[in-house]
């Protein structure tokens, strides 16, 4: 017990310290680093609520995928970070406060709250884990029963995300010369072949 | 030293908090603005995750999925605006966007 207790508070330490670094380091490949940083903390706070497959998916998809393609785009523009900091200090005070206000709030609902103690019964579809099967087979039987219809519109989304990503992002520059294989195969012989007859002596005019 | 419920829960609201905080603190870094947004998402999948375990229910695991596959998405199309954006005007400012006087 007292093993978690450690494991939870390392965790969630690593991820609120790095959050916070992320959003107050002044190069962005820093945060990116922290980003990810809390990411794999994350992982293991849902390792330790028992939910090993979304733990997996996160280091998978958010550090290999997201994080990624996050600092691709930070290593590729050629910006001037250090002017895009210059506002940091004067919105510090508001930025503050409203956090701090918004955590109050959060923290008096956390604190004043409890579940129904039939909240169990009540739910319209019990789903519980199932005894003797693994977090990803249980979470395989669901997904691809009851709710089969919503993994195929997230596949769409991911889908239409990807064409649009490439949509916005492909263009033609103007003057760059290009292997053209239609125009290549489509070559007559007329149009590019012409046999002279030469005099010996007179050369090719 | 129980870790209960409460626990998971105020991990997840700080770092809900530190999402919004950062999109206030870097108002001019979109970049920066993306991240936070990335780090409330990931504060909502603790607390799907979190009541999901509490309550014996795995559908909240399976929302968690969603909520990434659409997280994964906005990051993708975002930075490919943001992409776009600087080849345009050479620049990633949020000032700077304001072609359309919203």
């Amino acid at each position: 017990m007292v093993v978690l207790a450690l494991a939870f508070y390392l965790f969630a330490g690593i991820t609120i310290a790095s959050g916070v670094m992320v959003v107050a380091t002044r190069n962005p490949v820093h945060s990116v680093l922290f980003l990810i940083l809390a990411f794999f903390n994350s992982a293991g706070l849902f390792v330790l609520m028992g939910a090993e497959f979304l733990a997996m998916i996160l280091v998978v998809v958010y550090v290999g995928a997201v994080a990624v393609l996050f600092l691709f785009v930070v290593m590729m523009l050629d910006i001037n970070y250090a002017e895009l900091k210059e506002g940091f200090i004067r919105y510090l005070p508001i930025g503050a406060l409203i956090g701090a206000i918004l955590l109050i709030e959060l923290l008096v609902v956390i604190g004043a709250w409890a579940i129904v103690p039939t909240a169990e019964e009540r739910a319209p579809t019990p789903t519980a884990m199932p005894e003797g099967v693994t977090n990803t087979e249980a979470l395989g039987r669901l997904l691809y029963t009851e709710y089969v219809y919503l993994f195929q519109a997230a596949g769409i989304v991911l889908l239409i995300a990807m064409i649009g990503a490439i949509v916005l992002t492909l263009r033609q520059r103007e003057g760059v010369r290009r292997q053209r294989i239609a125009d290549q195969i489509g070559r007559q012989r007329e149009e590019v072949l012409a046999i002279r007859k030469v005099e010996p002596g007179g050369g090719v005019s | 030293m129980d870790i209960g419920l409460g626990h998971y829960l105020t991990v997840a609201a700080i770092l809900f908090t530190i999402g919004i905080a950062g999109i206030f603190l870097n108002r001019k870094n979109v970049i920066i603005i993306l991240m936070s947004v990335e780090l409330m998402l990931l504060a909502v999948n603790i607390n799907l995750v979190a009541f999901s375990a509490e309550l014996n229910d795995l559908v909240g695991q399976i929302f968690a999925m969603f909520v990434l596959t659409v997280a994964a998405a906005e990051a993708s199309i975002g930075l490919a605006i943001l992409v776009v954006y600087f080849r345009n005007r050479g620049s990633i400012a949020v000032e700077d966007i304001n072609m359309m006087k919203g």
